[in-house]
C-alpha cells in the first residue's frame, strides 16, 4: 500500500514550524509534500481563490493550498491561537482553518494550540498523531524529537544571525514576519537589492530568544502578539550593534500596522517601512532602498 | 459612540467627583482628523476613536479612557497614546481591557487614580443601573431599527428616543428607571406606523463598530426601509458585555458544519447569526464591516458558503470614511431588485 500523502503548504506558519511537521508527519510514517516556493502563478491563483480584502501573505497561503488541491490525500492547515493570554496571533491565524476548509473540498487536517483554554502544543499534536490512528506515547515522542531538530535548526540560524552582527558592511536589522522576508515573491528581491548594495543584513525573527518578549515589552508594554513582540524585542536587545531598520510588511497587515507604527514613532535611528503587496514593482522598491541605504551609509561614517 | 455615550457619561459622573466630559457626536470634522494622524490602513474605527479622543482634549478632557476588544482593538490604546502625546497633548490614557481581557481588579486601580476618593459600592450600584439602561435602550432600539422606515411622520422615532435618553440620564434609582421604560415604551408602540404588507425581510450582521456607527444610524435602516425592507440588527453593547460569552458557544455548536473554531472578534457569532437567518426564512442579508476589519474578511467565505447552501443572498459592504453614500444607495438597490425578482418567482 502506499504511504498516506500529506501536503505542507509552505506559506505562513511553515517558516516557523515546518521543520517541525514534516519531522513529526514522517516520524509517524507518512510521506510529506511541501508545495514549491511561492511564483507570480501562486500567487494569482490565491488572489483568484481569496477575498479581495486579505492580506497578502494570505492570498499566498491559498495559493499554496490549491497547487496542493490534486496532490495529496490531507492538507496540513493548523489553527494556532495563542502561547497563553498575551502571547497571541493574528486573527488570521485563528480563522485559517475555517477559512480553508470553506473555501477547499480537500481533506484537511489540523491541530489546535490555545494555550489559554488549557491547549498546548503537545497535546495539540497527540490529538493530532491520534486522528492519524496513532498512539499517543509514538505521537509524544514524535512530537519530542521533533521539536529538539526544530529548536537545533533555530540554535544554528541565531548563530549565523549573531555572526553578522559584527560584520563591517553597514548593519540592516529586518523586522518582518518570517513568511514575508523568507518568502520569494515578498522578500527576494529586497535581499537581492541589499546583497547588491553590500548591506548586512539581519532576519530579525532568527534573532529572537527566550528573551525576547521580555525586551518587546519594554518598548511595547501591553502588545499581546506573540510574533510582533518577539520581533520588536530583537530591536531593544541588539540596537546598539545595528546601524538602521528594515520595517517590512505584507498589505494590510493588522498587527504591523500599529505595532510597526508604534515602533516608528518610538526608536530613534534611521529606518525605513516597506509595505508590499500584489502591485508592487521592484522599480520602486529598489529606488526606496537605495536611498534609505544611502542615509545609513552616511550616518555610520 | 452615539448614544451610548449617554450611560457612560452617567457611570462615569455618577462614580468619580471629576469633570466627565462627554464625547461629541461623530462629524466629518472627527474623521478628517482621525484620518490625519492615524496609520494608513488601520482599520477604520481606530481612526474615529482617534478623532474623537483629540476632539474631547480639545474640548478641555485632561483624562482619557480607551477600551478594547478581541482583535486589533484591544492594542488601539497605546498606540493612540503615542500618537497623542507625539502632537504635544498632555493627557493621561488609562486602558480598560488588555490582550482582550480584563479584570475588576484592573478596572479598580484605574478608578482609585483618577479619583482617589472612588467608592467600589457606589460603583457597585450606579455599575448595575448602567447595565439596566443599556439593556433598556438596546430593546428600545430593536423595535425602531424594525419601525423606524415606515413611520407616519418623519422623526417621531428619533425624537421620542431623545427624549428617553434624556430622562434615563436623570434616574437614580432601579424603580425609577423600569417606570420610564414602560413609559416610553407605551409612548413607542403609539407611534402611528404605515407597513406594507409584503415587506421583506434583511437581516445585518457584521463588525461591532460599523454596525453601531453613529455617523451612520439609522440611515441604513431608513434606506432599506424605504424599500420596504424589514431590518434585524444583532449586535448591541448589551450583546457585547454581557451575552455574548454565552451566545458564541450556542452560535459555535449550530453552525459546526462550517465552523470549527473562534475567528476573533465576532466573526464565529455572525457565522451563527447567519445561519440562523437563512434558516429563519429572512430574504437576504447584509453584512457591514469597516475596510481593513481582518476578522470578518477571515468570516467572509465561510458566510458565502453559507448563503449559497441556503440560497438567501447576501451582499458585503466596506466602510472608509471615502466610502460614498451614493455607491451604497446604488448597490442596494439593485440587491433590492434582485432580491424582489427572486421573490416573484
Amino acid at each position: 500500500m502506499d504511504k498516506i500523502k500529506i501536503g505542507i503548504p509552505r506559506a505562513l506558519h511553515y517558516y516557523y514550524y515546518g521543520a517541525l511537521w514534516k519531522s513529526f508527519l514522517e516520524e509517524l510514517g507518512f510521506e510529506t509534500i511541501i508545495s514549491p516556493e511561492t511564483t507570480n502563478k501562486t500567487l494569482e491563483q490565491g488572489t483568484e481563490i481569496a477575498n479581495s480584502e486579505m492580506c497578502l501573505s494570505l492570498k499566498i497561503y491559498l495559493g499554496h493550498v490549491a497547487y496542493l488541491q490534486s496532490r495529496c490525500d490531507y492538507i496540513l492547515v493548523p489553527r494556532i491561537d495563542n502561547y497563553g493570554t498575551y502571547e497571541q496571533t493574528c486573527t488570521n491565524f485563528l480563522g485559517l482553518y475555517d477559512i480553508v476548509a470553506n473555501l477547499f473540498t480537500n481533506k484537511l487536517l489540523t491541530y489546535n494550540v490555545d494555550e489559554a483554554h488549557h491547549q498546548s502544543e503537545q497535546n495539540a499534536f497527540i490529538k493530532l498523531g491520534l486522528t492519524l490512528g496513532k498512539g499517543k506515547e509514538q505521537s509524544i515522542l514524535a512530537y519530542q524529537n521533533s521539536k529538539q531538530k526544530l529548536e537545533k535548526i533555530r540554535k544554528q540560524n541565531f548563530k549565523k544571525e549573531m555572526e553578522k552582527l559584527n560584520s563591517s558592511n553597514p548593519k540592516l536589522l529586518i523586522v518582518s514576519h518570517p513568511y514575508n522576508l523568507e518568502d520569494p515573491y515578498i522578500g527576494k528581491t529586497i535581499k537581492k537589492i541589499l546583497e547588491s548594495l553590500n548591506v548586512e543584513y539581519i532576519n530579525g525573527e532568527y534573532l529572537t530568544n527566550e528573551k525576547s518578549i521580555q525586551q518587546g515589552m519594554k518598548l511595547s508594554p501591553n502588545l499581546y502578539w506573540k510574533y510582533n513582540k518577539e520581533l520588536i524585542g530583537t530591536i531593544e536587545e541588539w540596537k546598539h550593534k545595528i546601524d538602521g531598520i528594515l520595517f517590512l510588511s505584507a498589505f494590510p497587515c493588522g498587527p504591523d500596522s500599529l505595532v510597526n507604527e508604534l515602533m516608528l514613532r518610538k526608536i530613534k535611528m534611521p529606518h525605513l517601512n516597506l509595505i508590499i503587496d500584489e502591485e508592487s514593482g521592484s522599480a520602486g522598491i529598489e529606488t526606496r532602498l537605495e536611498s534609505f541605504i544611502d542615509i545609513l551609509g552616511q550616518t555610520t561614517k | 459612540m452615539g448614544d451610548y455615550a449617554v450611560p457612560a457619561y452617567f457611570l462615569l459622573s455618577h462614580i468619580v467627583k471629576n469633570n466627565v466630559i462627554k464625547p461629541k457626536p461623530i462629524t466629518a470634522k472627527t474623521i478628517e482628523i482621525g484620518n490625519k494622524y492615524s496609520p494608513e490602513f488601520v482599520c477604520t474605527p481606530f481612526k474615529y476613536t482617534l478623532g474623537t479622543l483629540i476632539e474631547g482634549i480639545e474640548n478641555g478632557a485632561t483624562i482619557l479612557i480607551q477600551a478594547g476588544g478581541g482583535c486589533r482593538y484591544g492594542y488601539y490604546a497605546e498606540l493612540q497614546e503615542q500618537i497623542i502625546k507625539d502632537l504635544g497633548y498632555h493627557v493621561q490614557f488609562y486602558n480598560l481591557v488588555v490582550a482582550g481581557t480584563t479584570n475588576l481588579k484592573r478596572i479598580y486601580k484605574i478608578m482609585k487614580e483618577i479619583d482617589p476618593k472612588f467608592s467600589i459600592l457606589k460603583a457597585i450600584y450606579y455599575g448595575t443601573l448602567t447595565k439596566q439602561m443599556i439593556k433598556y435602550m438596546d430593546q428600545m432600539d430593536h423595535y425602531i431599527r424594525a419601525n423606524i422606515g415606515f413611520e407616519t411622520e418623519k422623526g417621531s422615532f428619533e425624537t421620542l428616543k431623545q427624549q428617553m435618553l434624556k430622562e434615563f440620564s436623570q434616574v437614580k434609582t432601579h424603580i425609577k428607571l423600569k417606570k420610564l421604560y414602560h413609559k416610553y415604551q407605551k409612548k413607542m408602540r403609539a407611534i402611528k406606523i404605515e407597513k406594507p404588507k409584503d415587506t421583506m425581510k434583511i437581516g445585518i450582521i457584521g463588525e461591532l463598530y460599523t454596525i453601531m456607527e453613529p455617523y451612520s444610524n439609522y440611515e441604513l435602516e431608513k434606506n432599506l426601509a424605504s424599500m420596504n425592507l424589514e431590518i434585524k440588527r444583532y449586535t448591541d453593547v448589551y450583546y457585547l458585555l454581557f451575552q455574548k460569552h454565552k451566545k458564541v458557544k450556542k452560535y459555535l455548536k449550530n453552525s459546526a458544519q462550517y465552523i470549527t473554531y473562534q475567528m476573533g472578534a465576532d466573526a464565529a457569532d455572525n457565522i451563527g447569526r447567519a445561519k440562523e437567518l437563512c434558516e429563519e426564512g429572512y430574504d437576504g442579508i447584509i453584512h457591514i464591516k469597516s475596510s481593513f476589519c481582518t476578522p470578518e474578511i477571515g468570516a467572509m467565505p465561510v458566510l458565502s458558503k453559507i448563503c449559497a447552501d441556503y440560497q438567501v443572498p447576501i451582499i458585503f459592504f466596506s466602510f472608509d470614511s471615502a466610502t460614498s453614500e451614493v455607491g451604497i444607495k446604488t448597490r442596494l438597490e439593485a440587491f433590492y431588485d434582485m432580491l424582489e425578482m427572486r421573490k416573484k418567482k
